[in-house]
């Protein structure tokens, strides 16, 4: 809690122009202060972006792999963040829709359909981690495809397009969060709402049952818990890759598998890491800055590669 | 199954279903080819195509065909032989369906080496050679923190995902730091695309089939069988285990490289051609040569129908190999017998 609060005030005060804490707070209180502009219009939207789309993500990466047994799930991996980029840019290229509010629709509707078509293709009640891991891969590899042939059309739609698949908080404004809000706090109320169940579904789904759990009931609820939360995210921020794989897997290191320890440490901790990394690229790129989908990538990379390395991966 | 026994001690194992798969899909990939060779909007009959062929034929068909169409089928087919052959070498190693070099992160280590010349500004052939060199560091890399300790389990697979997560990373950002006119030429670069491909590009990834095929991956076929059934029995059936990957591994990261210098990494074809092949043969084991027809035979047809599908309009083949291998792998889950391995 206080990591989070603390990278929180990073991310207002450092940027391009850094701020002391003092202009900070005279920026958020005082509508005169010459920070103002800076901190309302730039640094707390963004911030605030950056704590519900990292809460957002490592929460539904959280909840896929404890569902799932599956260490590499990942909304990523299975190809959610892919089916929501997909119909984003579809609405954006094709239909010309550019305001948030409509794209985290169809973001959702993405997402939906492939969280839907993945566990259908995967065998259903029959799913193994590799089955589904598979189909994701076949699902992501396919709607990549379809993204790239998007930005292929014309030049405009590569100039939008180029950025928004790349990754970041940067196009973060003060309406952006409040469009956001309803989905991710939905999402995350679902998903913590079933920690104990799915535990139980933990031990496989006849011991599940037997211990007062109804498995298709805590799957489906996962399923909208974690499309809501991926679509929400990958609406505003564009598919991030690593915040909700590598969350859970370093939370873990410290709760143990339990999800009912897991997934409200991951909804903590995921926008630790997602600001940390997005505070990092504004440093690190001065005077522009890296894409947060950059920094998260290349600095959660060699992390997640360590634990591999480790052996500490895998133990679920 | 059938066993040919040689004078000498030696003896041949040949399953009829895997050859005639292989002689059906080589059989396919010429017809293809020559009909390929006829399509376009200067239409040539298919005997006019193989008098060409054996050296005949009229001065504007033998330009057409010789210099305009042959060069890119031929590519084709070079590029779909090396990526399919590849994918099954990667899935046998890795004991796993996922296990191509698209998940591995190989065709993402050429791609960024091709994204850095773009940014840098280079030309064409700098583009192809950083390309392979981007393909086989990430080889070297992967094999350096995974392969040397064994690649079984998720272990390689999962160090693959990391190694192609950073490199998607830095990908989109190295796209955004181009001028828009380089991003969209490396955006078309990055999705695969044999469009205006010459001899220059075919004749690098033929050699290196020429070479590597005969040479190393025929010679390894036995012993990657083995390794399917563990390090350990492999180990106690007299195989090198570790000397078998690494030959294996660096001929499979080669043919890769040399696959995305030549035609951009064009995705999936890797994952799917072994896929299809092992369905077809019924064989156990990696079914190398038959992944290669098959993987020819497909990125043959695939950038037919990406020439062809839509009227005016030519489409990278990659978004084609994408979209079907995505839906055929699916389909594939889908049925019954799909993705077990």
């Amino acid at each position: 809690m206080l990591l989070l609060a603390a990278v929180a005030v990073l991310s207002l005060v450092l940027g391009a122009k850094p701020l002391s804490l003092a202009e900070v707070w005279h920026g958020l209180t005082d509508p005169a202060s010459p920070e103002y502009a800076v901190v309302h219009q730039g640094r707390l939207p963004r911030t605030l972006l950056g704590l519900a789309a990292g809460a957002a993500l490592g929460v539904a990466g959280a909840a896929m792999q404890t569902l799932t047994r599956n260490p590499l799930a990942d909304p990523g991996l299975l190809g959610i963040n892919a089916g929501a980029s997909a119909a984003v840019a579809t609405a954006t290229v094709l239909l010309g829709v550019a305001d948030l509010d409509h794209q985290v629709w169809y973001a959702l509707l993405g997402a939906a359909g492939v969280t839907v078509a993945v566990h259908t293709i995967a065998g259903g009640r029959q799913a193994t981690p590799a089955r589904l891991a598979l189909a994701g891969a076949a699902l992501n590899a396919a709607l990549y495809s379809y993204v790239s042939a998007l930005m292929l059309v014309d030049s405009t739609s590569l100039e939008r397009m180029r950025f928004w698949t790349v990754g970041s908080l940067a196009g973060a404004r003060t309406d952006t969060v409040p469009s956001l809000l309803p989905f991710v706090l939905a999402g995350l109320l679902i998903a913590l709402l079933v920690t104990r169940p799915l535990a139980a579904l933990a031990l496989g789904d006849d011991s599940a049952r037997a211990l007062g759990a109804r498995p298709g009931l805590v799957r489906g609820a996962v399923v909208v818990a974690v499309t809501l939360l991926c679509g929400a995210a990958t609406a505003a921020c564009g598919p991030i890759v690593f915040v909700g794989l590598l969350a859970p897997h370093l939370v873990r290191a410290l709760t143990g598998p339990d999800p009912r320890r897991l997934l409200p440490w991951c909804a903590v901790f995921a926008p630790v890491l997602l600001l940390t990394a997005d505070v990092a690229g504004r440093v690190l790129g001065r005077p522009g800055e890296l894409q947060v989908g950059l920094v998260t990538a290349v600095l959660g990379g060699p992390l997640f590669l360590h634990l591999v390395r480790r052996g500490r991966v895998g133990r679920l | 199954m059938i066993v040919l026994r040689l004078p000498g001690g030696l003896s041949l194992r040949l399953r009829p279903r895997a050859l005639v798969v292989g002689l059906a899909g080589t059989l396919l990939a010429l017809v293809l080819a020559v009909l390929a060779v006829g399509a376009g909007d200067y239409p040539i009959a298919p005997a006019d195509v193989l008098r060409v062929l054996a050296g005949g034929g009229s001065p504007a068909d033998r330009f057409i065909v010789t210099e305009l169409r042959l060069p890119r089928l031929v590519t084709a087919l070079a590029v779909g032989a090396a990526l399919g052959l590849a994918g099954a070498v990667f899935q046998s190693l890795t004991r796993n369906p996922l296990g191509s070099p698209d998940v591995l992160g190989v065709t993402s280590g050429a791609a960024t080496g091709a994204l850095v010349v773009v940014v840098a500004g280079g030309g064409s052939a700098a583009l192809a050679g950083a390309a392979a060199g981007g393909g086989l560091a990430t080889g070297l890399l992967l094999y350096a923190l995974a392969g040397r300790h064994g690649v079984g389990g998720h272990r390689l697979v999962l160090v693959g995902i990391g190694v192609t997560a950073i490199l998607t990373g830095v990908n989109g950002w190295l796209l955004t730091r181009a001028p828009l006119m380089d991003a969209a030429r490396a955006a078309l670069w990055i999705t695969g695309s044999l469009d205006g491909r010459g001899w220059a590009n075919a004749v690098p990834v033929l050699a290196a089939l020429a070479v590597l095929l005969p040479a190393v991956l025929l010679a390894r076929a036995p012993a990657l069988r083995l390794l399917e059934m563990g390090d350990d029995s492999a180990a106690g059936l007299g195989v090198s285990v570790r000397r078998v990957r690494v030959a294996a591994l660096g001929a499979a990261v080669l043919l890769v490289s040399v696959a995305a210098a030549a035609a951009g990494p064009v995705s999936f074809l890797a994952l799917t051609a072994p896929h299809l092949a092992r369905r077809l043969t019924r064989a156990p084991g990696p079914n190398l040569l038959p992944s290669a027809v098959v993987g020819a035979a497909l990125l043959l047809a695939a950038d037919q129908l990406a020439q062809h599908a839509i009227a005016g309009r030519q489409l990278p083949v990659g978004v084609v190999t994408g979209v079907l291998g995505g839906g055929y792998l699916a389909w594939l889950l889908a049925g019954e017998r799909g993705g077990r391995r």
